[in-house]
């Protein structure tokens, strides 16, 4: 491994958010603290506990999620989109570094900064409701996971799109649909059964889910099931980004 | 030793049927400046592309130090320095970041002394904070160069280094090559500058639609296929060439004070010891004698002329 060049990229990349450090939490800290505010205080308090927790507390794992999955992907696909858009993807074609590499420094800057910005809602969390972890370890393994996972998915999103246009496009009309209706904002089990059994086809369910166990015990599936989900969607992602470097699919001529 | 560079039978062709790059082979020594001459769509930068890992050969070996640029891709690629054609350069970033960045890239320790010599080397370490943005577009050519540079290659490639810079910025770049050479580095150049070629090249390649026509040494190439002409310059017009001199096939220029005598420096003998006495003897006095040889230039259009019309 070129662990140099790893470093290089990593750092690269990271120097880039720090370059946008106000930008890049002022806004996720400003909506996240607007749910809490909508959600926690004045529609919270006229809702019912929900498994025993108070609706304020019980929307944190999924606020979390919510901003996590969305910094993971917009970080990824733009920092592999933007060396295609003003052609500086030359210097990582010719550098001596295979797939793995260039992966590595560019999932694992983006997974960095989501999971910064998840630390940083999970803090923000703390001055507005109660907020217990059941299972510390758990939660943050969920959130690595989660970080990775997102990140990868936004590398193959930056590599496939042709344009701005497109890179909005997955995150807009596919992950922000699947993380609301993946129970950022409710249980599964309160849904009608019909709605429940689609719900389970949305792979975000797994995530949040288990994310929720890690603070509160409680699931919608079982954890273990949770773990597999998030395994293979990883490796689903790993696997597609091997075959994009094999082909050269939309980078190399 | 291996050549550091040997391109054997390279061939490259697109999903649309076109063919880039028609079996070229090249084989380039350690230390010399080489120009790849040749029009716009020649192959040019396919070739450079090719060989530094950004287009995929579809047949042919690359080796670079003797290392196979697919199964030694990390060795060989380690060896190879490129400067692209566009200025390709991320606008926000400091230069002595994204100089850092590309020699880490290419896997080499940190090392700001080195950095800096090379910064200093191509008048950079004054602007070393500044963004990208900030610079001018000879500044931003620079930067490129810099990073190329930034982690000490052997063979470095210069696609079209100075297309559309001024004069100065060009001279200025020749300077920078040849102060390369001299530190040891191989260069491949390309450009459709012939004065380029002319003025720093120590061989001279033609390519011309994904053929390389020829690659000869320069002052060689010049000799052997340089056309000289003796421009025999006399006091009086003359209203027409003398019949004595109609064996020398003259023409007449110059408000017909001059006689142009156009000879190959190859023959045995040029016949321009015969031609003076010839025109001494046909009466007409000599204001002065010039020679002059054909310019690179000549010769490349004649081979690519040759090869257009050949095609056809």
């Amino acid at each position: 491994m070129n662990w140099t060049a790893i470093r290089a990229i990593y750092l690269f990349e990271m120097a880039r958010f720090f370059r946008t450090l106000a930008q890049s939490l002022i806004s996720p800290v400003l909506s996240t603290s607007l749910y809490f505010v909508v959600f926690g205080a004045a529609i919270g308090s006229r809702i019912q506990e929900i498994e025993g927790v108070s609706y304020g507390s019980f929307i944190v794992p999924g606020l979390i999620m919510l901003s996590v999955i969305t910094q993971a992907i917009s970080n990824a696909s733009f920092g592999i989109y933007f060396p295609k858009f003003i052609g500086t993807i030359y210097e990582l074609l010719s550098a001596p570094v295979n797939f793995l590499e260039i992966v590595a420094g560019y999932v694992g800057a983006a997974a960095t900064k989501a999971l910064f910005i998840g630390v940083i809602i999970l803090i923000t969390a703390f001055f507005f409701v109660d907020v217990q972890i059941a299972h510390p370890l758990a939660m943050v393994a969920f959130l690595l996971l989660t970080c990775l996972s997102f990140a990868l998915l936004g590398f193959i999103i930056g590599i496939w799109a042709g344009n701005f246009e497109q890179l909005q496009l997955v995150p807009l009309l596919v992950v922000t649909p699947l993380v609301f209706l993946g129970g950022s904002f409710y249980s599964i089990s309160m849904l009608p059964p019909a709605w429940q059994t689609i719900s389970y086809f949305n792979p975000v369910v797994y995530l949040i889910s288990g994310f929720r166990w890690a603070f509160f015990g409680t699931a919608d599936v079982p954890i273990g099931l949770s773990l597999l989900a998030i395994a293979g969607f990883t490796t689903v992602c790993l696997l597609v980004i091997g075959w994009i470097f094999k082909t050269g699919w939309r980078i190399r001529q | 030793m291996p050549p550091i560079l040997d391109i054997s039978e390279l061939r490259k062709s697109y999903s649309d049927g076109f063919e880039a790059l028609k079996g070229v082979s090249l084989q380039i020594e350690a230390g010399e400046i080489i120009a790849l001459l040749g029009p716009n769509g020649a192959g040019k930068t396919t070739l450079i592309s090719t060989v530094c890992g950004i287009t995929t050969a579809t047949s042919g070996t690359v080796a670079v130090g003797g290392y196979d640029i697919i199964r030694d891709f990390r060795a060989a690629r380690s060896m190879i320095g490129l400067v692209p054609q566009e200025i390709n350069l991320e606008p926000f970033e400091k230069v002595i970041n994204t100089v850092r960045f590309s020699r880490g890239l290419f896997g080499r320790a940190p090392d700001d002394a080195a950095l800096e010599r090379i910064l200093r080397q191509l008048s950079l370490w004054d602007k070393r904070n500044n963004q990208i943005r900030e610079l001018s577009g000879g500044m931003k050519r620079r930067v490129l160069i810099a990073k190329a540079l930034s982690h000490e290659p052997r063979l470095l490639f210069l696609d079209e280094p100075t297309a559309g810079v001024d004069v100065e910025l060009r001279k200025d770049m020749w300077e920078i090559v040849e102060g390369l050479k001299a530190d040891g580095v191989t260069i491949v150049l390309t450009t459709h500058y012939i004065e380029e070629a002319e003025a720093i090249a120590d061989r001279v390649g033609v390519i011309a639609k994904g053929e390389l026509l020829l690659v000869e040494d320069k002052e060689s190439l010049m000799a052997r296929m340089g056309q000289k002409q003796l421009d025999v310059q006399l006091s009086e017009p003359l209203a027409d060439v003398p019949k004595a001199l109609h064996k020398y096939n003259l023409t007449l220029c110059d408000n017909n004070r001059t006689l142009t005598y156009s000879y190959d420096t190859r023959a045995e003998r040029t016949g321009i010891t015969k031609l003076l006495s010839d025109v001494s003897a046909a009466g007409l006095v000599l204001r002065d004698v010039v020679t002059r040889q054909s310019s690179l230039e000549d010769i490349f259009v004649g081979l690519v002329h040759d090869d257009k019309e050949g095609a056809q």
